[in-house]
């Protein structure tokens, strides 16, 4: 029973002892190190194996279709069959692209994906790596995928794929801020980067405490991995795919499986920032829940980020970097403030954390009146309806 | 030491490949490698903040700000500019003779601190160094060194209003 409760733990604890019987110890280390990153590295396949069919059931029944049915029961093997189809299509290098950069960029996109995963908490102790500076890790490794879409875009010699690159550039360099900024305030009331200990901290979930953070990060993330409302960057109706538009066979699926790798990264880290990650009812007598909280809590997130993405219509490039500079990046700057001054009372926690909601109750509220006033008059200067 | 000498002589290639590409858009790339492998030897110096943040400021925001230049301008070859028929003496522009006393004083320098032993990794432990913990180099930033962390910030202020100004376009 003692076993069960900590099954991960005691499970790697006997792998460890099993392979240590006929190894050197050195050589043990290398195994695990390497077998280790092969589970980080196998994170976004498995995410894109499991997310194309969920995204495609999900926004199916949200367009009133039954999404795909054919292949397997419910059509679960749909992205395997997907997948396939992927890697016999035949690769197509365009005659002048700029082959060495060309072939790097899916490379380098990917390594973006795989190295989100050793930072985050699937469960307690159950980290790849707690760096003691886990959160703004997160931060450096998302700033790769800046380059390598821009590499793409650039060396496939299209100007569709080169106004895609640009559009990347302008968005992940502005959502970034708002991004950083609601990181920082998890930061500041943890008192740590330690993805571990940020968890660790949050007896109540920070979504809780800090609304206007978990929002402006939830909102920052959709656009960090380019998906609807905010997927300027393959504009399909505009810029036909964007920066990968000439890649074709594994090298488009390396794109395909970044895009899913990140969107599942982006909710688990939210998870871990904002929703208590690991932790839920008995998950501290039996350790062993607390992957599973961790996982539900993520399929949460993402089922959030679909339904978003099939509800709301594409924004227009200005209005949605004015969203960013004029909207989230003042409200994350506020509440930064508000927190840091909160954290400064000398109160209990638990009152700070109540100072704190209502700070961040009262920016919300202003940023959404000040949002609709604008709204309204825009209308009103247009002749819109709802003036 | 091996870690060191493999992420020194990929950073001297990387470096090489800079000034020696003939695509500017090589160049920014062998920058960004050189920038990933200095964030390694910060790593192995046990500065993991430093590390992060080379990787955010350098390869996330200043490779991408030039290779965003260099896309606009158009990333063509380069051509061979040298003119056999000028002398050696001609071709000292002050542009150059500039740069080449820029690169002697750096190595002078180098030199001077390796000689008198400033430069020795003696004195930066990692013991020392708190674990290149955040608050260690918080705390150091923002009492001895807050008038220059400002003046930078300043700094920044300035450039940012410089390109509202230029952008306002009235």
């Amino acid at each position: 029973m003692d076993y069960i409760r900590d099954f991960f733990i005691n499970f790697a604890h006997s792998w460890t002892t099993w392979i240590s019987g006929g190894l050197p110890g050195w050589a043990v280390t290398v195994v695990n190190f390497l077998l280790g990153g092969l589970i980080l590295v196998m994170m976004p396949v498995i995410a894109t194996l499991a997310l194309t069919w969920m995204e495609r059931k999900v926004i199916g029944r949200i367009q009133n279709r039954l999404g795909p049915n054919r292949v397997g029961p419910w059509g679960i093997f749909q992205a395997i069959a997907d997948a396939v189809k992927m890697l016999i299509k035949e690769d197509i290098i365009p005659d002048r692209a700029d082959r060495p950069v060309f072939n790097l960029a899916p490379i380098l996109i990917f390594v973006g994906a795989a190295m989100l995963w050793a930072v985050i908490p699937f469960g307690r102790r159950m980290i790849g790596q707690d760096l003691n500076i886990g959160a703004l890790y997160v931060v450096a490794i998302g700033s790769i995928t800046t380059v390598a879409v821009l590499m793409a875009g650039w060396a496939s010699n299209n100007k569709f794929a080169l106004i895609g690159a640009f559009r990347v550039v302008a968005q992940l360099l502005s959502y970034e801020i708002p991004m950083v900024l609601s990181i920082g305030v998890v930061v500041l009331v943890v008192g740590s980067m330690r993805m571990g200990t940020i968890v660790e901290s949050q007896w109540v979930p920070f979504c809780l405490v800090l609304p206007v953070a978990f929002i402006t990060y939830v909102l920052a993330a959709i656009a960090e991995t380019g998906r609807a409302p905010f997927d300027l960057l393959e504009a399909d109706s505009e810029i036909v795919a964007g920066y990968f538009v000439e890649y074709s066979g594994l090298k488009f699926g390396w794109f395909y499986i970044a895009e899913y790798g990140n969107l599942m990264a982006v909710s688990a880290i939210t998870t871990t920032l904002f929703l208590g990650g690991w932790r839920g009812p008995f998950a501290g007598a039996a350790p062993v829940l607390g992957p599973l909280y961790f996982i539900i809590k993520t399929v949460l997130v993402i089922f959030v980020l679909m339904w978003i993405r099939g509800t709301l219509p594409r924004f227009r490039i200005d209005q949605m970097l004015a969203f960013a500079w004029k909207v989230l990046v003042p409200a994350a700057l506020v509440n930064l403030l508000w927190v840091a001054a909160a954290l400064k009372l000398p109160v209990p926690q638990a009152v700070q954390y109540a100072v704190m909601l209502v700070g961040n109750l009262a920016i919300l509220g202003v940023t959404l009146t000040l949002l609709g006033q604008s709204a309204k008059q825009h209308a009103k200067r247009h002749g819109l309806a709802g003036a | 030491m091996f870690l060191f000498i493999v992420f020194a002589l990929i950073a001297i290639v990387a470096g090489l490949g800079v000034i020696l590409s003939r695509k500017p858009v090589y160049s920014a790339l062998f920058l960004l490698v050189n920038f990933a492998t200095l964030a390694a030897l910060y790593i192995m110096l046990q500065a993991q903040f430093l590390a992060a943040v080379q990787i955010i400021v350098y390869a996330g925001a200043i490779v991408v700000l030039i290779l965003f230049v260099i896309m606009l301008i158009g990333g063509g070859e380069l051509r061979d500019i040298r003119d056999p028929n000028k002398t050696l003496l001609r071709r000292l522009t002050a542009p150059r003779v500039t740069g080449a006393v820029l690169a002697l004083l750096l190595l002078a320098a180098i030199g001077y601190g390796l000689i008198t032993g400033t430069l020795n990794s003696a004195s930066g432990s990692a013991a020392a160094f708190n674990n290149g913990s955040v608050q260690a180099i918080a705390s150091v930033l923002y009492t001895d060194y807050v008038l220059p962390f400002e003046l930078a910030s300043v700094l920044l202020l300035v450039g940012m209003i410089g390109a509202v100004v230029l952008a306002k376009n009235e």
